[in-house]
């Protein structure tokens, strides 16, 4: 079953000059209870299709369902359906963890009996038990992101939108926001849309999407995808690298590419290939690996460019910094 | 509880909250028009009583006072109002706007905040009284805050008007001196009304502010130009027409 249903979605924005289609005829759908990913470079579309999906952008054009409720002529019913973490912070740090929690719930109606309950109980989820009576302006960036997963948890939403929810944060407290939200997965039943330009977050989907200047241009698990790609890259580095160079080529008919790191080629099912190879072979291997394709490969080979995670990553750490400042 | 109701309670006790924590802002309205009254009503006080003879009733530091009362509750509902934008600004807004509520919701959450909030502020005022010889009875003061309540909803709806569409605090400025200091100044806080060149009687006969500073002054001084019925008439027919406005265009923004 669909929990989002899009058809033909198209956003556009006035711009100075002419319009920015940032969603352009965009169909796909959700099932129900899958980590679903948008995976895309800055620009691409993805906050904007989310905003749709929340009801907080009007489409310019199409439609979307989400747990079977039309975003537009329905978006209470919507509403009450997901949950959200934003791209960028959305707590009052004027208020402590806990009354941050109660605005929410009451908010969204959870029942006054079980309120302080579940708020309890997410804010220990999330590790913030202990600091639950601090202002918000006390907290680390991995603390506050924390929170706001834990409030998009909170009213126990079908759908919960995570927009980047782990961009420059460091690795460690990325992985660590990670594991609470695996956790949580387990225990409510809940499908979860996830906004990336991690490859390792993509990796992690069910399914994931990938947008470039609007357009979903692929969709499909992650090893499917990858499977487009044509099998594994293996990459050998031999004593007698022209030997080995030319066996390949002359004996397995792949086409290898030579550089500093040393000879590539891709198989297509490396495991089963490996011990065939290293036992047929007549020159000495100093070492020899396989890798899978990742989802980059995949990026790559579809647009000809790469998503380039660093530099996107500065420039919106750049920006959440610059808005942290003005407080 | 209605949904919506509940909505209104919910961004009405975060106001609230948020304003009894934060004790700088408390501390700075109640000195700041402490210095009008007290600096410049001593001031132009010495002068001023000759010039405007009876429709001051005395002494200028005692007519000022309910003046200096609507300006407390002023600031204070536009502050509050404003703070919408400060909550876009810091992302806070979206978190509202995706809720399960209306809305117009929202704008009358804040109109009750802001109101409140007001409410407090400005009869904190009254712990001046004594300094300027005014006696305030409890009945003043039963009377004073319904009063007080009407000319903060009325304004603060006003301020929610106009931060619905604002982005950014730049634009804070603006709001100051074209709509929160002319209100003021055309007020009648500071000088009576009657005698004006008819550009400005027309300014301040449209000013909501003047029927709000009357209706101060009737209740804590004994006189006024309207009476207190006519004066609350017109800042609640005002108010509402606020209210509506503030309501309609909050259901537009996106
Ligand atoms: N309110 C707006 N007004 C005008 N243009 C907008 C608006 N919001 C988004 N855009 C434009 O729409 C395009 C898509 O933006 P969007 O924020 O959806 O990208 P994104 O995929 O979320 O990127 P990022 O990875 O940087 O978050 C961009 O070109 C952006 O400039
Ligand atoms: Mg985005």
């Amino acid at each position: 079953m669909n929990i989002i249903e899009v058809v033909n979605l198209s956003k556009s924005f006035k711009a100075k000059k002419g319009t920015i289609t940032a969603v352009k005829d965009v169909s796909f759908n959700v099932r129900m209870g899958e980590l679903f990913g948008f995976l895309g470079p800055n620009g691409a579309g993805k906050t904007t299709t989310i905003n749709i999906l929340c009801t907080l952008l009007t489409p310019t054009s199409g439609k979307a369902l989400l747990n079977s409720f039309d975003v537009v002529t329905n978006p209470n019913e919507v509403r009450q359906s997901i949950g959200l973490v934003f791209q960028e912070p959305s707590l009052d740090e004027k208020l402590t963890a806990r009354e941050n929690l109660e605005f929410h719930a009451m908010l969204y109606n959870v029942p006054k009996a079980v309120r302080e309950e579940r708020i309890k109980y997410m804010l220990a989820m999330v590790g913030l038990y202990d600091r639950k009576d601090d202002l918000v302006n006390t907290f680390s960036g991995g603390m506050k992101r924390r929170l706001e997963i834990a409030r998009g948890f909170l009213h126990h939403p079908r759908v919960l939108f995570l927009d980047e929810p782990t961009l420059g944060l460091d690795p460690q407290t990325r992985n660590h926001i990670w594991e609470y939200i695996h956790q949580l997965r387990k225990k409510e039943e809940i499908t979860i849309f996830l906004t990336t330009h991690y490859m390792a977050e993509a990796e992690n989907c069910d399914r994931v999407a990938i947008i470039d200047y609007g357009e979903i241009i692929a969709i499909d698990s992650p090893s499917d995808l990858k499977k487009e790609i044509g099998g594994d890259v293996i990459t050998v580095i031999a004593e007698d690298r022209d030997k080995a160079k030319k066996t390949i080529e002359e004996e397995y008919n792949f086409s290898v590419i030579e550089n500093d790191e040393g000879l590539h080629f891709e198989v297509e099912n490396g495991e089963t290939f490996l011990p065939k190879f290293i036992k047929k072979a007549d020159f000495k291997i100093l070492s020899i690996s396989l890798r899978r394709p990742t989802l980059e490969d995949v990026f790559l080979k579809l647009t000809g460019r790469r998503i380039r995670e660093e530099s996107a990553e500065a420039n919106t750490a750049l920006k959440i910094h610059a808005r942290r400042l003005m407080r | 509880m209605s949904r919506n109701m509940m909505g209104i309670y919910t961004i009405w006790l975060r106001d609230v909250r948020r304003f009894w924590r934060d004790r700088p802002r408390i501390i700075g309205a109640t000195i700041q028009p402490a210095l009008f009254l007290f600096l410049l009503g001593t001031g132009l006080g010495r002068g001023i009583v000759g010039a405007f003879g009876n429709d001051i009733r005395g002494d200028y530091l005692t007519f000022i006072y309910p003046g200096i009362i609507g300006m407390s509750i002023l600031f204070t509902s536009i502050f509050s109002a404003i703070s919408i934008v400060w909550d876009r600004e810091i992302g806070f807004l979206k978190e509202v706007m995706v809720a399960p509520i209306s809305r117009w919701a929202v704008a009358v959450g804040k109109a009750f905040g802001g109101s409140t909030v007001a409410v407090f502020q400005g009869s904190l005022m009254l712990i001046f009284a004594p300094f300027i010889n005014v006696h305030i009875t409890p009945a003043i003061v039963i009377t004073l805050i319904p009063v007080i309540f009407l000319i903060a909803f009325s304004i603060t709806s006003i301020g929610i008007v106009v931060a619905a569409r604002m982005h950014s605090m730049q634009g804070f400025q603006i709001i100051m001196n074209f709509l929160v200091l002319p209100m003021f100044f055309l007020s009648g806080a500071m000088f009576p009304i009657t005698n004006l060149p008819r550009w400005m009687a027309i300014l301040v006969a449209i000013n909501p502010l003047t029927y709000g500073v009357d209706a101060l002054r009737g209740v804590i001084l004994g006189f006024s130009n309207y009476s207190l019925i006519a004066n609350m008439s017109i800042i609640s027919g005002f108010g509402i027409a606020m209210i509506i406005a503030a309501m309609i265009i909050f259901g537009k923004v996106e």
